[in-house]
């Protein structure tokens, strides 16, 4: 009996160094960011699912061993160590907000590991480090894509009302440190607690401001709806400017497609599927995702879940075309991407780009009648 | 002046929300002294039952009424499972059994009603109210006078009635009060059910303004308690006072001085009141318990 | 040999030889945090065991210490290790502060004083950011002790030295409180604990010695969040955030609130929780709120208490 039990551990333990590639995620799907990491984390699963019923990478299973870090960096940089130094993965995907990415990329870094993050600040890749890539584009390429619209439009005076949570704060002060470059100037800047239940106060305070011409809400979650309601209730008149962190059909049921009418943002190609071009090289791969996504959770695809899709994509054709499990080979793969159409964007890595996404893959949006369109 | 209608009116609207919040922890502090950290939950659960309900085809007044008595039930529940059995304590350890408590409620939200953010539509529809230029939407009225009834029936209950001098009693003194023959569990049971039901009479009126998710009980929590303080922890005038002063204050701090800091304003005063008013504006005398 | 050398004793031989059992580097880690988890705890126990206040801001002193560590050498030139030391400072003075005119009054209003406190704290660390670079976060610098170590021969990981090294100063802290505890001082809490009146009519400043432990234990915290600040290298504003106090509170607990044993014994099942739990973690704010509920109606003074009493009651 005791020899069984040691032989069968044996196979146990020899079988996967075989046949299966080891992925690690930590991901916020609990805890204050849980509105992007429950997404990112449903993603991911159903790709792995889905690859290992398709025959995996090259014949080799897919494991993909996932932790909630609930949003906290700390317990994400634990995660992390345990990712690397326990599990053993050959490369990690994660960090759904700033501070969980940068702690686990400091982990990945030492321990040579390939690591792409789902988080949105430029500091993550800027200066490039060796193994850290990311998916989404910047908070600043948000900024510089909704400026380039205003410009267009000739607006130079905006004023902004800004979540103070993490995504809101950083958007906030990349759009104040490009604004320049556009033209324009901030008039105004406010922020709101995204718990709070009325932002009238800020809203009539940046109505109040003498020539401002369009007003700019970076946050996500519920906060954003609630400035989109007030600025209807305020009956202010002028354009108005969400970020790409409500980019979901979920922020018009929340808002009402009333007070949605005429906001614009940066979206992705994932929110208007039905109306890409059929030579659109993003179109196969969104409409892909966005059946699968809808089929298996019963809730529509927003960017965030799209953002781990294409991580885990990107990870994946690297580890296929590295033909080897090697951090260090998949790191060099993952570098060497070129024209891979993900959901945000056609991904193209070089050694000082680890973003691989410029502003073209954003889309400026405006919602018409509760649909999604594109502004041409 | 219509801006400074309009920040009033922002913080009539953000203190009415308080104020029903602040109402909901008077009655079990009252009734045991304990703050019941789960009060936030409470409202939590008030919105995302009546959304669950809606969801499932109850008309609105049904969901809500399902949202209520549930909650109230829930209230009684925790009270039986976590506070009786541990009768006895010190204050310290039922504190942390509510916050447990509240945890394990979130917790439990999280599962059932999944991550989403939810709302449903506003009683009397969206359309602002126009008052000298400033604007306020018909659901804030609808906070407005849930929280000045619940008020007006909590004012009575403590006053007029017999059943509510018991509960004050048991508060002041609860072996005495069993000696007079008030029957404290009874009391306990009533205050949770009371304090739970107005809870979710909160989440019910406000999640068409600020929208509701498994975890927004905590929010809720904390500004209401604030406003508690500041009124003086126990009394309905103080919840009712103490939630519209502190909406007041945000709304005119975010108006005038910094919409970043306006969350500050509220703990700042309440450190203040503290200081120099330990016992709110509207506090009873502390009684010493030797 | 007395209790609290044998607690000592102990301590110190499960710091040292349960690396022997580690099946990879990564338990150094847990390992660590627990070490730092357990330091604030004892300050808890010092404040809420000891003195009968409960505190639901301590975070914010966390956050103090470990944000002195990510700005003071940038911004003062200080060494990280003075850093540490200026943190402790503006936490016990701010405490003094605040537990000051609070702690004069009878009740639980250094609960609410210090939750307000530390919502402020975690709203300026939030907001300032042109100063703490706002919730993204901060890097912090290197200790540089590791560093020392290895010209001194002693090579060590980065996660062995971070084990080690928290691990002595949590004896060390361990070692003052247990002083702290059969002091005049630490005695004289005690009795307060059991009736304020009583020790009240025999004389004692009742109102100093809250003061006191307020203090103590504020420094404990911030050292703790220096401690955190520098192991990561980098910190955010969730250091101070609410959930991070009442974390504190429920450790130790958990553990039993009147004895350092039980402090450290509540950070340690509570480090570890998220760790075993991580197929359930959906589940994990349902478990950790039942353990604290069961906790406090079967084991009032904890686990740690609790167990110790049984196993002399059979004894005896």
């Amino acid at each position: 009996m005791k020899t069984f039990l040691t032989t069968t551990a044996l196979i146990a333990l020899a079988l996967p160094a075989m046949a299966e590639i080891k992925l690690g995620a930590s991901i916020s799907a609990t805890g204050p960011a849980a509105f992007l990491g429950d997404p990112e984390l449903k993603t991911l699963e159903m790709l792995v699912e889905d690859l290992n019923a398709k025959g995996g990478i090259n014949g080799e299973e897919v494991v993909l061993v996932a932790y909630d870090d609930n949003g906290d960096p700390n317990k994400a940089r634990t995660f992390a160590t345990r990712l690397v130094e326990d599990d053993e993965v050959v490369a990690i995907i994660g960090g759904t907000t700033t501070g969980t990415s940068m702690s686990i990329l400091a982990v990945a870094e030492d321990a040579e590991i390939p690591f792409i993050s789902l988080a949105g600040a430029i500091d993550i890749i800027d200066p490039v480090k060796p193994f850290t890539f990311k998916t989404p584009h910047t908070d600043r390429m948000a900024c510089q894509k909704i400026f380039e619209d205003m410009q267009n439009r000739g607006f130079t005076k905006v004023g902004m009302i800004s979540g103070t949570d993490g995504f809101g704060a950083s958007m906030q002060a990349q759009c104040k440190s490009v604004a320049p470059d556009y033209g324009i100037e901030i008039v105004a800047d406010e922020t709101y607690d995204p718990k709070d239940a009325d932002m009238t106060a800020q809203l009539t305070k940046i109505r109040g401001v003498e020539g401002v011409q369009a007003i700019l809400n970076p946050g996500f979650g519920q906060g954003p709806s609630i400035v989109t309601r007030n600025v209807k209730q305020l009956a202010i008149d002028l354009p108005f400017y969400q970020s790409h962190g409500v980019a979901s059909d979920g922020f018009i049921d929340l808002a009402g497609a009333d007070a949605a009418e005429g906001v614009r943002l940066p979206g992705t190609a994932l929110l208007v599927a039905d109306l890409l071009a059929e030579d659109d090289p993003q179109k196969p791969v969104v409409d892909a995702y966005k059946a699968m996504f809808e089929a298996k959770t019963g809730t529509p695809v927003g960017t965030f879940g799209g953002y781990a899709h294409d991580a885990f994509l990107i990870m994946t054709d690297a580890i296929a075309r590295a033909g080897s499990a090697e951090p260090a080979a998949i790191r060099d793969a993952i570098e060497a991407t070129t024209g891979l159409a993900g959901t945000t964007g056609v991904y193209t890595f070089t050694a000082e780009d680890h973003l691989g996404l410029d502003l073209t893959a954003f889309r400026m949006l405006e919602i018409k009648g509760g649909k999604w369109t594109l502004v041409q | 002046m219509s801006e400074l209608l309009q920040f009033l009116l922002s913080g009539v609207t953000v203190g009415a929300v308080y104020a029903l919040v602040a109402l909901g922890f008077t009655i079990i502090y009252n009734a045991s002294d304990v703050v019941n950290f789960a009060q936030g939950e409470f409202v939590m659960l008030g919105g995302m039952i009546t959304v669950a309900a809606y969801a499932a085809g109850a008309p609105l007044p049904l969901a809500a009424l399902v949202a209520i008595v549930v909650t109230a039930a829930l209230g009684v529940a925790m009270n039986k499972l976590t506070i009786e059995p541990a009768r006895g304590a010190p204050v310290v350890s039922l504190v942390i059994i509510t916050i447990g408590a509240s945890i394990f409620i979130r917790g439990a939200a999280q599962l059932i009603f999944g991550k989403q953010i939810h709302t449903y539509p506003a009683f009397s529809g969206d359309d602002p109210i126009r008052i000298l230029g400033a604007t306020i939407l018909p659901q804030s009225l609808w906070v407005i006078a849930g929280s000045v009834a619940v008020f007006i029936g909590l004012w009575l209950f403590f006053t007029r009635t017999l059943l509510g001098r018991a509960v004050l009693a048991t508060s002041n003194n609860r072996l005495a009060a069993q000696l007079v023959g008030i029957n404290t569990t009874f009391v306990m049971t009533l205050s949770f059910a009371l304090s739970a039901g107005i809870g979710a009479l909160a989440g019910v009126l406000v999640t068409p303004i600020t929208m509701t998710s498994y975890d927004v009980g905590l929010a809720f929590a904390l500004k209401g308690f604030a406003a508690a303080m500041l009124g003086g922890m126990g009394n309905p005038k103080g919840a009712l006072v103490g939630g519209f002063l502190l909406g007041l204050l945000e709304g005119l701090t975010a108006g005038y001085i910094s919409s970043q800091y306006k969350d500050a304003a509220a703990f700042i005063v309440i450190l203040a009141v503290l200081f120099f008013l330990p016992q709110g504006l509207f506090g009873r005398k502390s009684t010493d318990r030797v | 040999m007395t209790p609290k050398n044998a607690t000592l004793l102990a301590l110190a031989i499960l710091i040292a030889l349960s690396p022997i059992f580690f099946p990879s580097s990564f338990y150094y880690r847990v390992g660590a945090l627990i070490f730092v988890n357990a330091l604030a705890v004892t300050g808890i126990v010092i404040l809420t065991g000891w003195a009968g206040q409960i505190s639901l801001g301590h975070a914010g002193f966390a956050g103090i210490g470990a944000y002195a560590c990510a700005l003071a050498p940038v911004h003062l030139g200080l060494h990280p290790a003075l850093a540490v030391l200026l943190g402790a400072l503006i936490s016990a003075v701010l405490a003094w502060l605040v537990g000051r005119p609070i702690l004069r009054l009878k009740g639980y209003y250094l609960a609410v004083a210090s939750l307000g406190m530390g919502i402020l704290i975690s709203m300026v660390l939030n907001n300032e950011r042109d100063l703490t670079r706002g919730p993204d976060g901060i890097d912090v610098p290197e200790l540089g002790l590791r560093a020392l170590l290895k010209d001194a021969g002693l090579d060590l990981s980065n996660g062995q030295f971070w084990y080690f090294f928290c691990g002595i100063v949590l004896i060390l802290g361990a070692w003052l409180a247990l002083n702290l505890r059969d002091s005049a001082t630490g005695r004289a809490l005690r009795a307060l604990h059991g009736s304020e009146v009583a020790a009240k009519t025999v004389g004692m400043d009742v109102a100093r010695l809250k003061l006191q432990a307020f203090v103590i234990s504020a420094v404990y915290a911030s050292i703790s969040g220096s401690l955190l600040a520098l192991q990561n290298k980098f910190i955010t504003p969730d250091v101070a955030g609410f959930m991070h106090s009442v974390e504190m509170v429920t450790m130790a607990v958990l553990g039993g609130v009147g004895s350092v044993a039980g402090a450290i014994f509540g950070a340690a099942v509570l480090t570890l929780l998220p760790q075993v739990l991580t197929v359930f973690a959906e589940y994990e704010q349902l478990v950790l709120g039942l353990v604290m509920v069961l906790v406090m109606i079967f084991l009032r003074e904890g686990v740690v208490p609790s167990i110790l009493r049984k196993i002399r009651g059979r004894g005896e």
